[in-house]
């Protein structure tokens, strides 16, 4: 009995990081394969690899956030039309209104809570499906957005750009070409966002906070017996996604230094592939926030395959991450089934 | 007296009551609004007037709301992907029709090869989304977001990513007028299309399983009931339902525009199935209340484009009322009206208890 209940534990711990260690073998994989294929068009280049972070650095910060609600057992489509939200108020306050950037940076980030406080309240003390909520919470924004405006604002704050342009050189880097030496750079956007991750994951792994959340999404009603406020912590999560929506938003934003009704739209899809990619149950209960960052680069690495490949068509950005979605879900199911044909034979 | 209330009470407690109420609510502030609102003209021999319009714009939204409503009510989730299946079927429909062309004056293909083409391709999308639900028991709404984000993609894919166009009457005559016909070709489809699903719905025992398997799943194959098969055929009914909305749509334009054929339309169709009365937890649904749902919000969008309001601030307005019907139909709502009713009943009994103490009391003084 005593083995066989240790047995049933080992299992079950496997399960979680055997998807995360297929995550980041398969981004191993695609990275070194791009690097064989496309040698010489740079994609061994560890500027091509810092380029991943560089380009996906609100979207790190924005899978992080959807983690968080994912873990327990909620989801919330509505952070791309949030980043839309926040990119074009951002833009509206500095050039139309002449506000200076931290006040563009507060505004942000008021916007992300005020989307997580509503959202959260609605899914926590109303029990309403998470998936309404934020669908609703997806048209608003995207709606609030062209009643700002529906003409594109770029960005011509000089602090702003100052921030968006500060280049953070690495110690190592290339030589081109005609043999200049070039070192490798990042934004302050990349060392946000890995700041974001490292935070969370100590978060998750040794607070009460982050225990919590994942015994809400494991079943909600021992957490409930436990004597836990599922309520209040589910809406702390929310809020917390909330702000992470608009943090990452503002960092999209640093990216584009641009806001347009049509900005970063599938950038839900984007976020969710990603956690689940990076071994993020749907069902609640299970996930890491390295497993999302490791995601997020597999599917920075998809678009840069493709764009650097050159004869494809962006189209089949979306139906190759789609289809690597439609792949880890099914391996997700199918572990589920599996795990409970187990519990129900011991 | 008594008996009047009681009537009162029937009528409002029916469960087509609200759905009717909201659309009354909503063409009242159309007749404040617009003095010739239900004013019917006959134009170029069709009929033309606001109402018409309404009728004529929502029947894709009809169709795609009885498909919502099977999901709905067998599984409790929702179906995200029927935009994107929508504009796959269109795409194939076209591109048969222009063999291969971007642009076609004459049918390359006969008409029915490509519709039933079209057809089968969405009845395909139906059958994937409901292997991964119905089989594998992914929630609906993220089993769905694969084709929701692929759909769009897949479509550019047939296409080539142009906009196919097939400028041939027959064609143009799905989405606008048959010959000499005055009512518009769409509104038949619709008609046609809650008919056939009425009966079926009604006169076999399927509607009646579908409830079964909403309520309890597992109850319902203890009874007998292949749960898995039934949730499996409401999502193929429901992508077949996208294909036919796909190529009403499709008709309307003449042409298969892969990035805006079905846009945000699931949103429309989930509202209306919301508005219908029914829960989107699952369960019981009611039909005709689905397709008043679809008539309202057509209804509510063509008011408030007649108000002028730009097409991309719509999302605003429709976001408002689903968090407003969301939050009627929430649970915990809902308890808190009904402790609300007791305690106001309560409070009538203790006072009238205290008016009769009160009598009692005099009474004795007198």
């Amino acid at each position: 009995m005593m083995s066989a209940s240790v047995v049933k534990q080992r299992k079950s711990l496997n399960s979680s990081t055997f998807l995360l260690v297929v995550t980041i073998a398969l981004f191993a994989a695609m990275y070194i394969a791009g690097m064989i294929i496309f040698s010489e068009k740079g994609f061994a280049n560890p500027q091509m690899f810092l380029n991943l972070f560089i380009s996906n650095a609100g979207l790190i910060v924005i899978g992080c956030g959807m983690t968080l609600v994912m873990i327990t057992g909620g989801i919330d489509i509505s952070v791309g039309s949030v980043t839309a939200l926040v990119c074009m108020s951002a833009a509206y306050a500095m050039e139309k209104k002449g506000m200076n950037a931290y006040t563009a940076v507060l505004i942000s980030l008021a916007i992300g809570i005020g989307f997580g406080l509503v959202q959260g309240y609605l899914v926590a003390f109303l029990d309403i499906q998470p998936f309404i909520v934020s669908l609703a919470g997806m048209f608003f924004g995207r709606g609030m957005t062209s009643i700002i405006s529906t003409d594109m604002i770029s960005i011509k704050n000089t602090t702003f750009l100052g921030w968006a342009n500060f280049r953070i050189y690495m110690p190592f880097g290339t030589y081109n070409r005609r043999g200049i030496y070039q070192a490798a750079y990042i934004y302050p956007t990349v060392i946000i966002a890995l700041l974001v991750v490292l935070i969370l994951a100590i978060v998750l792994k040794y607070t009460k906070f982050g225990r919590s959340l994942y015994a809400i999404g494991g079943n909600q009603q021992s957490a409930l017996m436990m004597g836990l406020n599922v309520r209040r912590t589910k809406m702390e999560a929310y809020v917390l996604d909330g702000f992470l929506a608009g943090l990452g938003g503002f960092l999209f934003c640093l990216n584009s230094c641009a806001g347009f009704v049509e900005q970063a739209k599938g950038l839900e899809m984007d976020a969710i592939a990603a956690a689940v990619i990076g071994g993020t149950l749907l069902s609640g209960g299970v996930g890491t926030v390295v497993g999302t960052l490791f995601g997020v680069l597999i599917t920075g690495t998809i678009t840069s395959l493709i764009t650097t490949q050159g004869t494809l068509s962006s189209w089949w950005v979306r139906i190759t991450l789609s289809a690597l979605l439609c792949f880890f879900i099914v391996l997700q199911a199918i572990i589920a089934s599996a795990k409970k044909k187990g519990q129900a034979a011991s | 007296m008594l008996n009047q209330n009681s009537t009162l009470k029937k009528i409002t407690s029916h469960k087509l009551f609200m759905p009717i109420l909201c659309l009354c609510v909503v063409l009242l502030v159309n007749i404040l609004w617009t003095p010739n609102f239900f004013k019917i003209t006959i134009k170029n021999g069709v009929l033309y007037g606001y109402i018409i319009d309404i009728i004529n714009r929502a029947s894709e939204l009809v169709i795609l709301a009885i498909g919502m409503t099977l999901v709905t009510a067998s599984s409790g989730g929702q179906d995200i992907s029927v935009g994107a299946v929508m504009a796959v079927a269109a795409a194939v429909c076209c591109q048969i029709l222009s063999g291969g062309a971007t642009s076609t004056n004459s049918f390359q293909n006969p008409l029915i090869l490509a519709v039933l083409a079209a057809l089968i391709v969405s009845v395909i999308c139906g059958a994937f989304n409901g292997v991964l639900v119905a089989k594998l028991h992914i929630q609906p709404m993220v089993a769905t977001l694969i084709l929701f984000t692929a759909g769009r993609g897949i479509a550019q894919l047939i296409t080539n990513g142009q906009i196919t166009y097939v400028r041939v009457g027959v064609y143009k005559a799905i989405g606008s007028h048959i010959g000499s016909c005055p009512i518009p070709t769409p509104i038949f489809f619709a008609i046609i299309t809650v008919i056939i699903a009425y009966l079926v719905l009604n006169k076999t025992a399927l509607g009646l399983y579908v409830e079964s398997v909403g309520v309890n799943g597992s109850a319902s194959r203890l009874v007998g009931l292949n749960s898995t098969k039934i949730k499996f055929l409401t999502y193929v009914i429901c992508g077949l339902l996208a294909g036919i909305a796909g190529i009403v749509n499709s008709g309307r334009i003449y042409s298969a525009d892969a990035n805006n054929i079905g846009l945000n339309l699931e949103m429309d169709a989930i509202l209306a199935v919301a508005l219908g009365g029914n829960l989107l937890s699952g369960g019981k649904f009611s039909l005709i209340g689905s397709v008043i749902g679809a008539y309202t919000i057509q209804a509510l969008t063509t008011t408030l484009l007649a108000m002028k309001v730009p097409s991309d601030q719509l999302p605003v307005y429709k976001a408002i009322v689903v968090i407003i019907i969301v939050i009627l139909q929430s649970p915990v709502f809902r308890k808190y009206m009904t402790a609300r009713k007791k305690k106001k009943l309560q409070n009538k009994t203790t006072t009238t208890k205290a008016v009769k103490n009160k009598e009692m009391i005099e009474g004795e003084q007198v």
